[in-house]
């Protein structure tokens, strides 16, 4: 579904991304772990091409985003981005958060944007926020309205880059839940995170990256219970 | 008593003889034409240049319009609005009626400020806004209509407002020129009664209650933009 081919990316004489390798089936999870100022984030933004990679390739349902031809708000739309901060809209209220792009983007009418939305806060169990302001809300609650702003475009990647980072400690389980969900209702995503326990419970594949590429791809049994790099072997032994 | 009783009839002699308030409201009528016009075409001007400097950030091909924007900018804002007002008077417009060049020239300087205004609402917008919009597939044009455009307004209503002040009083300027505004009504009397304190008084007194109505209508558009930060 999302090949990356030789990805790099610099910034000024600085090489972040120096030819990452990737293959994300439909349905998988990844999630992407590695030391502050690896890359893993940049190459996240690249993916949807926040970021703008210096050089290699990402193909999308076989499609190049690469190609300077591509349309490339219509590939946005099929995936859906969450953020370390959230960025919810603050002058706009939860529903208007979510329906601001699927009537604007993808020409819903107001009525079945708002029927989908009402649908997937209830899921989430915001559904009485619908109306309150983000400022209102906490932040474990900023940020499952968040991830509903990114279903609500219907992707078929969830892109979430530390979702989890920003919060407080008690709210970290409700995002995580929320994630796992989706994970189980079949939902293709790539995660960067620090949380090892939701690696090694959701994920199908587990990616190592440091110094600007892929150290070790690897499901998460034997990520965690036999890494072979050294570098892996030292973080790990960090943070578990 | 007696006091009083002079002063009324010196205020008698001074706006009621010769209909001479008419003057006055006139030229009231000549200020606020002006400045709210100026302030229009103030607030289009410099928003269309701080936009485009945001968008030719990222699009060369709007390079060469940000740069005649920086130029508008140094320019009007290195020149004397009155130099200005004279310059657009006696050159530019020479046919037009006072008002009409009142409006121009004033829209046209206060543009210069307005579009460092605007620009500075703008940036400090969050940039991770601009992400988010474009992430949900937005265009950078839908991006800004609707996310960041809302967002800066409410950053700069304040910094309008002190133009907007600014502005209502440096049309007082425009007696330059032979346009009848509050200020030069209030010259005129002076000039034909020789009764100097009241006119003055009086202009000095409705500049100073416009100011402050004007603050009080801000401060309600500021409370109602502020609702989404309530806790």
């Amino acid at each position: 579904m999302i090949s990356v081919k030789q990805l790099c990316k610099q910034f000024g004489d600085q090489e972040v991304l120096r030819g990452i390798d990737l293959e994300v089936e439909k349905g998988e999870v990844i999630c992407v772990i590695g030391p502050s100022g690896s890359g893993k984030s940049t190459f996240l933004r690249c993916l949807n091409l926040l970021e703008r990679p210096n050089s290699g390739h990402i193909w999308l349902d076989g499609e190049d985003l690469m190609d300077p031809k591509i349309d490339l708000d219509r590939h946005r739309t099929k995936m859906g981005m969450v953020f370390q901060q959230f960025n919810l809209f603050p002058h706009m209220t939860v529903m208007q958060n979510l329906t601001v792009a699927p009537v604007m983007v993808l020409k819903k009418s107001r009525q079945e944007a708002e029927a989908t939305a009402q649908a997937l806060l209830d899921r989430v169990g915001l559904g009485d926020r619908a109306d309150d302001y983000p400022a209102q809300l906490s932040g474990g609650q900023k940020q499952r309205v968040a991830i509903v702003r990114a279903l609500c475009m219907d992707p078929e990647v969830m892109l979430f880059d530390e979702p989890t980072s920003a919060l407080d400690p008690e709210m970290v389980g409700e995002v995580l839940d929320v994630m796992k969900e989706l994970a189980k209702a079949g939902m293709t995503m790539v995660v960067v995170t620090h949380e090892m326990g939701f690696a090694r419970e959701v994920a199908n594949r587990v990616i190592f990256i440091d110094e600007g590429i892929v150290m070790e791809d690897a499901p998460p049994a034997e990520f965690f219970g036999n890494p072979k790099s050294e570098r892996l072997k030292g973080f790990l032994s960090k943070v578990l | 008593m007696n006091v009083f009783a002079d002063w009324i009839a010196k205020l008698h002699s001074t706006f009621i003889e010769q209909a001479r308030w008419k003057l006055l409201v006139e030229g009231f009528r000549n200020t606020l034409v002006i400045t709210v016009f100026a302030l229009v075409i103030g607030v289009v001007i410099g928003s269309v240049i701080a936009i485009i400097k945001f968008f030719a950030e990222e699009n060369k091909a709007l390079k060469p319009l940000a740069a005649i924007g920086n130029f508008y900018v140094t320019t009007i804002r290195g020149i004397p609005v009155v130099v200005l007002l004279l310059i657009f008077y006696f050159v530019i417009m020479k046919s037009a009626n006072g008002v009409i060049t009142g409006i121009v020239t004033f829209g046209i300087n206060s543009g210069a400020y307005m579009a460092e205004v605007v620009r500075s609402g703008i940036e400090a917008v969050d940039r991770g806004q601009m992400e988010a919009a474009r992430s949900l597939g937005m265009s950078r044009m839908q991006a800004m209509r609707k996310v960041i455009m809302p967002q800066a307004i409410k950053n700069i209503l304040p910094a309008i407002g002190n133009e907007m002040i600014a502005l209502l009083k440096e049309t007082s300027v425009a007696g330059y020129v032979a346009v009848q505004d509050l200020t030069r009504a209030g010259n005129l009397i002076r000039n034909n009664t020789y009764d100097a304190f009241n006119p003055l008084m009086v202009v000095a007194l409705v500049y100073l209650i416009v100011v402050v109505l004007m603050t009080r209508l801000l401060g309600v558009f500021e409370r109602r933009l502020r609702k989404s930060d309530k806790r």
